[in-house]
């Protein structure tokens, strides 16, 4: 929840820094400070996420099991395609063994992994551009640390928009959002 | 059934919102206040021995009166001699006058030769003024300097269409003092700094303003409250940079837009040359860290590397990819709400 409140203000303040010009709805002076100060919370929300996943259970839910996974994912690929609208039963409902579905653990890992990773050692490397190495094959190095940056946030920025409308897809519209708020969620 | 997922303590979001708050405070705090630099021409001309140039003695004769703020002359009819102020448009300072790009005029060669008598016929005030033109246009010695360029810019501008004749040439160069600056100079702050006067000449001091318009002069702090680091952008960039329409062979722009048609957008100038940017914000950046420290020089600054990652065919592409995902939700969820299933676990 902390991560993805992060990753909403992230989100805005970086469009608004991206698209900057007078008539963007956050100002330009106090997107950036907003942005600096939730990329810095997202990093210490992100190493609790990290360590938390190391040293808990938790962390056994982004293991993705290596038996049937093809098959797995194609699985649920047809229910969100196909069966979903011949009120099919979801091949894989959420319990305390498997708090995710196949597709959700692999974007999940993509997105805690590989994406948001990137995207603050990025963030980082903008943030204190002494770090950042002059030249990369000719390329500037803050250039590239910028793409990098870009690139990352806008894959974030989809999983959030198919997370979002995802989270409809619950006992009702609204019951997956309240699971993210008090930790519990409802099966039927 | 329920189950326990996952612990996601609320205590915490709200101890980052507090964190925001706090932050929000000290940034508040920390504002920069803009200044325009009002040192002035004047004020830095240097002390040369004026006497060395060419018509220097002849034009004595005017300078002994406009050269200073009174004159003095003796009364014929009681004999004696008399002490007045000199009107002080009609002062012309001598260290100014001899740095000026004209130091090597006669002052009769632009002004009639009757003003060897004194006291000056009052006719004389109605002689006709050049322009630039009147004397640079049409001349292949001056060809460099694009005067028929600049005349056709100045006529598009907002400053000949809305006052026509009443706004000439002299309005921001007077040519007793105007020297060529960015041509010349290695110091480009300086330059900036002589540009930016002219143009605040007029729209920082009301009286001048008012000789064209009956207006009241806006407030350029408050119209620039918008603009990121504005005291920076005042003293490092020339208005003409984002008011007046650039032309690549100009170096002074003389087409001024109106206020709307005026560079809003931050992109136009900071993704020109994004090596360039690269550098100077790694040195804006480690400055700002010694004079501020960590946490107020770089985590509440406003730096940031706009710019060099506005590429056109990116955002095109990212738009594309966006706009394809949003379509396929929608797609998506009216499906669901035709086929009767809103929700499924």
């Amino acid at each position: 929840m902390t991560n993805a409140l992060f990753c909403v203000i992230l989100i805005i303040t970086g469009l608004s820094i991206q698209f900057s010009n007078p008539s963007t709805i956050v100002k330009f002076n106090m997107a950036v400070t907003f942005h600096n100060i939730a990329g810095m919370l997202l990093l210490l929300s992100y190493l609790v996420f990290f360590f938390g996943n190391l040293f808990t259970k938790n962390g056994g839910h982004y293991v993705i099991p290596l038996k049937n996974t093809f098959d797995r994912l194609k699985k649920q690929l047809y229910f969100y395609t196909i069966g979903i609208f011949k009120n099919e039963q979801a091949p894989f409902p959420a319990n305390e063994e498997e708090k995710f579905n196949p597709l959700q653990q692999l974007t999940y890992v993509v997105l805690m992994y590989i994406l948001v990773p990137f995207v603050i050692i990025s963030g980082l490397g903008l943030l204190y551009p002494e770090i950042t190495v002059n030249s990369v094959f000719g390329f500037s190095g803050l250039d590239l640390t910028d793409f990098v940056h870009i690139i990352a946030g806008f894959g974030i920025s989809l999983i959030m928009c198919v997370h979002i409308y995802f989270c409809t897809i619950g006992k009702n519209p609204t019951s997956n959002f309240k699971s993210m708020i008090n930790g519990y969620h409802d099966s039927h | 059934m329920i189950y326990k997922a996952n612990l996601r303590p609320a205590w915490l979001v709200l101890l980052m919102l507090l964190l925001c708050a706090i932050a929000l405070i000290l940034l508040k705090t920390s504002d920069l206040k803009p200044i325009v630099t009002t040192q002035t021409e004047k004020e830095k001309a240097a002390k040369t021995d004026f006497m060395k140039f060419k018509n220097a003695v002849e034009n004595e004769n005017c300078f002994k009166c406009h050269g200073q703020s009174k004159y003095s002359y003796q009364n014929k009819e009681t004999n004696k001699n008399v002490s007045k102020r000199m009107y002080s448009e009609v002062i012309i300072n001598r260290e100014l006058f001899y740095s000026s790009n004209h130091r090597e005029f006669k002052c009769t060669d632009c002004h009639s030769e009757d003003y060897g008598a004194f006291p000056h016929n009052g006719n004389l005030r109605m002689e006709a003024i050049a322009t630039c033109i009147d004397c640079h246009g049409g001349d292949e010695k001056y060809a460099k300097f694009q005067f028929e360029q600049i005349d056709t810019g100045f006529m598009a501008s907002v400053h000949s269409e809305k006052h026509s004749e009443d706004f000439t040439c002299w309005m921001c160069h007077d040519a007793h003092t105007y020297k060529i600056n960015a041509r010349n100079t290695s110091i480009l702050k300086e330059t900036i700094t002589y540009d930016n006067l002219i143009c605040l000449n007029c729209h920082a001091d009301i009286k001048n303003y008012q000789l064209l318009t009956d207006k009241v002069n806006p407030n350029i702090l408050q119209k620039h409250e918008w603009l990121p680091n504005q005291a920076s952008h005042f003293t490092n960039v020339r208005c003409i940079e984002c008011h007046a329409k650039n032309e690549d062979t100009l170096v002074v722009a003389h087409h001024v837009v109106p206020k709307s048609q005026a560079v809003r957008k931050c992109e136009s100038c900071h993704s020109q040359n994004s090596i360039l940017y690269a550098s100077l914000y790694k040195y804006q950046v480690s400055s700002q860290i010694q004079k501020e420290g960590f946490v107020k020089g770089l985590l509440l600054g406003n730096s940031t590397t706009i710019g060099p990652d506005q590429s056109n065919t990116l955002n095109i592409i990212s738009f594309i990819i966006f706009g394809l995902t949003i379509f396929a939700i929608i797609i998506h969820a009216v499906l669901r709400i035709k086929n009767n299933h809103p929700h499924e676990s």
